[in-house]
């Protein structure tokens, strides 16, 4: 049956689809939601940020051991954690705000990565670095991958009452509890913590994609904090599956495919998206009574 | 006469200049204050000091009777961000806060007190509103709510009233009396002073430093209202330490 050869052969007959779709799953259960707060508290850019911040610590990692998991995954979170929290107290201690703190730290970590990596190894090895390689995922990977996704989910089900409310109303917050600052770095720990996680599978520049374009989706489809988490959630998954079966078939790199289908997902909800796209209010429908 | 709040030689400021000068003084327990001044008299500052948002450049403020959660406190501006998706029941529901913490469930005991706040600010119905679709008016209503939610001993409102019509005016001063009955502690920052002398029996009249204090008929004289507008405000960049004995 032609539809089953194209849907479900290349996972039944080769293993290291089988790993590619399960990481890819365990990165859409967690990143998405993660997104979904990212764009609410209005720092879209943070992933991205982020994620090139962790480039020096994987690019020490790497100098260290070679192209492993373990240097590179302890490199990378320790770089992302430096600059997250850096920025997180800068942010609440200096006159700067959270996006100027962050940028400047995130600047000068690209920077520094920049030039660790060029201390050794070919552009090739570089590449491996920028874009990952779903395809090649081993045990310890996919093992990094769903510890990640559980503390991931675990860590959001701890802060969601918090987190909400230091987005919604921060000088509430502030006025009832001390947590605020506390949870501003959690959150950013756990964004660091997915993106070191992501960018083994998918790479540092797509590993934001994964995270961000599902919410940004989401958001444009819901209106409804739950709904939109889970929705995010489920594109996220759908771009995994449908990205890898297509660069499968077409001989496409995988990452940037899995990125590709995600963004299409998204330009769909901006046309269509009942909460918010293009289309919405185009139609015009006769006002309410009240 | 219980004190629940005490002003030792307190200073409060920015960046080490005072917006409060060496104020000294108590507010007792269950007093309807109005604190009333002129524009950068101190009043939003000396509000924070107390909410526990800034801390004292010198003195202190003590708290005898309440712990410093037991105090509830509706700034300003309150930045809320409107474009956020949650709904008036969400919001006022944050008002629990401080029992039902990260995980506590709301019980229906508590969802009925959320339900009788709003209604008791004039919101029925507006439950399932999201936030971004209220009017200027609505968004103070709701606000009150989860005042009325956090059931705090000390209430702190700063300009509860500024850019809301005389209706909702009387609908939440009538909130507000009724916390006065209720013997709960509630200062206001208020610029209407016939709203003052009608509703709040006692008023501090602060211009950086206390002009006046106590009965409010006696402290908004024409005399005292001079005196405090004709307070300057000294911001020095050249400014010497203050060398006023603690």
């Amino acid at each position: 049956m032609p539809l089953h050869d194209f849907l479900i052969a290349p996972f039944a007959e080769f293993a290291f689809m089988r790993r590619a779709l399960a990481g890819s799953i365990a990165l859409a259960i967690a990143g998405p939601p993660l997104g979904v707060f990212l764009i609410l508290r209005r720092m879209a850019l943070t992933g991205d940020a982020v994620g090139h911040a962790i480039l020096p610590g994987a690019a020490l990692g790497y100098l260290a051991a070679g192209l492993s998991l373990g240097p590179m995954t302890i490199g990378g979170l320790a770089a992302g954690l430096i600059v997250a929290a850096g920025s997180g107290v800068v942010a609440r201690t200096t006159i700067l705000r959270e996006d100027a703190s962050l940028a400047a730290f995130y600047l000068i970590s690209l920077a520094l990565g920049v030039t660790i990596v060029s201390l050794r190894g070919s552009n090739i090895d570089l590449l491996h670095v920028l874009f990952g390689s779903v395809l090649a995922l081993d045990d310890a990977t996919l093992i990094l991958l769903a510890s990640i996704a559980s503390l991931t989910l675990s860590g959001l089900a701890i802060l969601y009452r918090p987190l909400v409310l230091e987005t919604v109303d921060s000088g509430f917050l502030a006025s009832v509890s001390k947590s605020g600052g506390l949870v501003q770095i959690a959150f950013l720990a756990l964004v660091v913590l997915n993106l070191v996680g992501a960018f083994q599978a998918i790479g540092t520049l797509l590993a934001v994609g994964m995270m961000m374009l599902p919410a940004a989706s989401a958001r444009l489809i819901t209106a409804d904090m739950t709904a939109m988490i889970g929705i995010a959630a489920a594109q996220g998954m759908l771009a995994g599956y449908a990205g890898l079966v297509i660069s499968f078939h077409a001989g496409l790199p995988s990452g940037p495919m899995i990125i590709l289908i995600a963004g299409l997902l998204y330009l769909l909800a901006l046309v269509f998206g009942p909460a918010g796209g293009l289309l919405h209010g185009v139609k015009p429908r006769r006002h309410l009574e009240a | 006469m219980d004190i629940a709040i005490r002003f030792s030689d307190l200073t409060l400021g920015y960046d080490r200049h005072p917006a409060v000068h060496h104020l000294e003084g108590e507010v007792e327990s269950g007093a309807l204050l109005a604190v009333c001044g002129p524009n950068g008299a101190g009043k939003s500052t000396l509000l924070k000091g107390i909410a526990g948002t800034l801390a004292p450049l010198a003195g202190s403020i003590a708290l005898p009777r309440v712990k410093s959660r037991d105090i509830a406190y509706l700034p300003q501006a309150a930045d809320i961000d409107k474009s956020f998706p949650i709904d008036v029941f969400d919001v006022v529901a944050m008002g629990l806060w401080n029992r039902c913490g990260l995980f506590g469930g709301i019980s229906r005991s508590q969802t009925a007190k959320i339900r009788a706040a709003i209604a008791a600010v004039g919101l029925e119905g507006f439950e399932a509103r999201a936030i971004a679709t209220l009017s200027g008016g609505q968004l103070q209503r709701m606000l009150f709510a989860r005042l009325l939610v956090q059931d705090a001993a000390i209430i702190l409102l700063d300009e509860p009233f500024t850019a809301i019509d005389s209706k909702t005016v009387a609908d939440l001063i009538s909130v507000v009396s009724a916390w006065h009955a209720d013997h709960r502690t509630v200062l206001a920052v208020l610029h209407d002073l016939d709203l003052v002398r009608e509703y709040f029996p006692q008023t501090l009249l602060l211009a950086r430093e206390e002009i006046a204090k106590g009965k409010t008929d006696a402290v908004l004289t024409p005399e005292n209202l001079f005196k405090a507008r004709s307070m300057i405000e000294a911001f020095d960049r050249q400014a010497q330490a203050c060398a006023r004995a603690a």
